[in-house]
């Protein structure tokens, strides 16, 4: 895919400097994600990387209202999806649904499958509920499962089945854009490559877009056209998935990387040199500078002062680092021995 | 050199009112003095059970059949519940998954430290604390003095976790079973916690036995993997043979199934392929047959694999041994 065609596929989604912030109990302010904007493409996927703390789940929740924004605009087909009420926000909702993690969780323990599912049909379409049965039928085998499973209860399913009544659920509204947060975190292996490729053939299919939250970064290559890393609820990195992983720029990103590189020589280079110490700290009352200075082996005096802006490094590849293009880059020029055929 | 640890023909069964149930069915393997070993596989395959019935922790209704666990020689499958608590915390010990519910909350760090050492290795109240304080600067956690008077919520998941492996390692054990010890934590603390692993493990010669999904930590850290499936052990064999060539179809299977990450010129191509897939789901306890429990799953499954007993582990090269009848090519990996 080049720059130009993606430029040219229209937004579904675009969020511009989304704040979710929280008070504590002693009046100090947790800043959750703090001046967040992103947009995403039709058909496409966007993950958000990052480690936990890091604001990309609130970031998910703020976007579909599941937490209050404290500022900022999500916009869904030119409307402020923040600023809808009534019918017309039961309207809005219909286009972007959402998948957790815990597929054991979402799912109501004393509801029969095909009641679940059709429970958006019911209550964002006003369908009846003869209508809304008919279309789950249909539904179900999209997924992968039988129409029968809809009269089984969710402890009759297995997690990986479970989580693919969450997706036909999700699927029911036919959305533009499907929210799935670490949605296949709580899976085998065996099963995650499952719902990965089911995912996939979904998209190709009905052109639907992904916002993909998740801490695998294999994941998140395998199945996103774009990437942003979060650090601290701030996006400090953020760009095609191609080029972020030719040429990462952010020292953080590297970190990231070099903790999940295939095993082989480069592991261990990596490894020794970006990989970051500690842990993040609290995002209490945060920095003032950059909020990745603290574990940062690059950091200036700086960066511990002044917070950098975004800067392009490439075609919709944007950086937060004053050091960008500065610092040496790590050379992926070895290939990572191949050990997993 | 004898193994420290020797796992012979063992064999779990999960008592019902309709009969006795297979769980793991004659699992067998070593372990030297200062090495380490992969058990692989998904939920369900009877990882965690061999692990619980090494440390004499099988839950009510599971009991140990046959077979011998030889811990430095001596059988601690027919050892008394006496003798096993006088062993477990201290020549053998355990770091479990969710470090917040592993940990005591109304006790501090330092007393849950300290407990291990003054009851098996007698020492008074204040070595135990030197002791407790100086495992804690081991594992690397910042300002150790005032953690140690820290209770557990006041701790990070990855502090958590290495006051675990202090808790683990505080009387030197011979064998530490570290059960998926980094589930819960993130990827950059994940790849700190078995780094630590590793160097404590140098340092103190403890033989350790790693479950876990992460196949990047089975490659960086284990000379040895054992791939189980519905209880039993499929392919067993050297990290690095079993990893670049998998012999058994599920080996094979699970390694291609997890997306590896690709970096530099490799990444700018097109889209990947989609995932390899392994169809279906682990046969639930009491619908394993005798024949090839994974067969169902299997691409390469004949009639045979159906009809006949599934094939003992069958040596294939020095160390490797696979289950299989129809094991894959080696120049196919």
């Amino acid at each position: 895919m080049t720059a130009t065609d993606s430029d040219r596929r229209r937004p579904v989604l675009q969020v511009n400097d989304l704040t979710v912030h929280f008070p504590t109990a002693g009046g100090r302010v947790v800043h959750a994600v703090d001046g967040v904007s992103f947009e995403v493409q039709e058909g496409r996927s966007l993950g958000i990387v990052g480690e936990s703390g890091s604001g990309k789940s609130t970031t998910a929740q703020g976007v579909m209202r599941l937490v209050p924004a404290t500022a900022g605009q999500v916009v869904l087909q030119d409307e402020d999806f923040l600023a809808l009420r009534g019918r017309r926000l039961r309207q809005a909702r219909r286009r972007i649904q959402m998948v957790f993690q815990d597929p054991f969780a979402s799912l109501d323990p004393r509801r029969q499958a095909g009641d679940l599912v059709a429970e958006p049909l019911r209550l964002l379409e006003g369908l009846s509920r003869r209508a809304a049965a008919e279309r789950v039928a249909q539904l179900l085998p999209s997924v992968g499962l039988p129409p029968e499973a809809a009269f089984l209860y969710p402890h009759q399913f297995s997690g990986g089945q479970r989580q693919r009544l969450c997706i036909a659920r999700a699927l029911a509204t036919e959305p533009d854009l499907i929210v799935c947060d670490e949605a296949v975190s709580a899976l085998d292996v065996a099963i995650q490559a499952q719902i990965l490729n089911l995912l996939r053939r979904l998209q190709q299919e009905r052109g639907i877009a992904y916002i993909f939250i998740s801490h695998d970064l294999g994941v998140v290559q395998h199945l996103c056209d774009e990437i942003a890393v979060m650090y601290l609820g701030q996006i400090i990195e953020q760009g095609p998935t191609a080029s972020f992983f030719t040429a990462p720029r952010h020292p953080y990103s590297w970190s990231l990387i070099s903790a999940a590189v295939p095993a082989g020589a480069m592991r261990e280079r990596l490894k020794a040199r970006y990989l970051v110490r500690g842990e993040p700290p609290s995002p209490i009352d945060p920095p003032k500078g950059c909020r990745f200075a603290g574990r940062c082996a690059f950091a200036l005096d700086r960066c511990r002062a002044e917070a950098p802006l975004p800067g392009a490094v490439g075609p919709r590849h944007f950086v937060s680092c004053h050091r960008a293009g500065e610092i040496e880059a790590p050379d992926f020029s070895v290939p990572p021995a191949t050990l997993c055929a | 050199m004898s193994p420290i640890l020797s796992v012979r023909d063992l064999t779990v069964m999960l008592k019902r009112p309709s009969g006795p149930v297979p769980v793991l069915e004659r699992l067998s393997f070593d372990l030297d003095r200062g090495r380490t070993i992969a058990l692989v596989g998904e939920s369900g395959c009877g990882k965690s059970m061999t692990a619980l019935a090494i440390m004499g922790l099988l839950p009510d209704g599971f009991v140990l059949e046959s077979g011998a666990i030889l811990l430095d020689g001596e059988d601690v499958a027919k050892a008394p519940p006496a003798r096993l608590r006088a062993l477990r915390g201290n020549a053998m010990s355990m770091i479990f998954q969710e470090p917040m519910t592993a940990l005591n909350p109304v006790f501090t760090v330092g007393d849950q430290i300290c407990e291990a050492l003054r009851l098996h290795q007698g020492l008074g109240r204040r070595a135990a604390m030197e002791r407790a304080l100086a495992m804690l600067k081991a594992v690397q956690i910042p300002a150790a003095e005032q953690r140690l008077h820290a209770y557990p919520h006041a701790l990070s998941g990855g502090m958590r976790q290495r006051v675990m492996i202090a808790m683990a390692l505080a009387c030197r054990p011979k064998l530490l079973i570290a059960d998926e010890p980094t589930t819960a934590l993130d990827v950059t603390v994940q790849a700190q916690v078995f780094d630590l692993l590793k160097d404590l493990q140098q340092e103190m010669e403890t033989a350790i036995l790693l479950i876990t999904h992460d196949l990047g930590a089975v490659a960086d850290i284990t000379e040895t993997v054992a791939v189980l499936y519905a209880g039993r052990c499929v392919e067993q064999g050297p990290t690095l043979e079993v990893m670049g060539a998998p012999r058994h179809p599920y080996t094979r299977g699970l390694w291609a199934c997890s997306p590896h990450l690709t970096l530099g010129a490799a990444a700018a191509a097109a889209a990947p392929d989609p995932l390899q897939e392994i169809p279906g789901l682990v046969p639930p306890l009491g619908q394993r047959p005798a024949s090839c429990a994974f067969a169902p799953r299997c691409a390469r499954a004949t009639a045979v694999c159906t009809h006949e007993v599934q094939p003992p582990l069958g040596v294939i090269s020095p160390d490797h041994a696979v289950s299989c009848r129809h094991p894959e090519e080696r120049a196919a990996a």
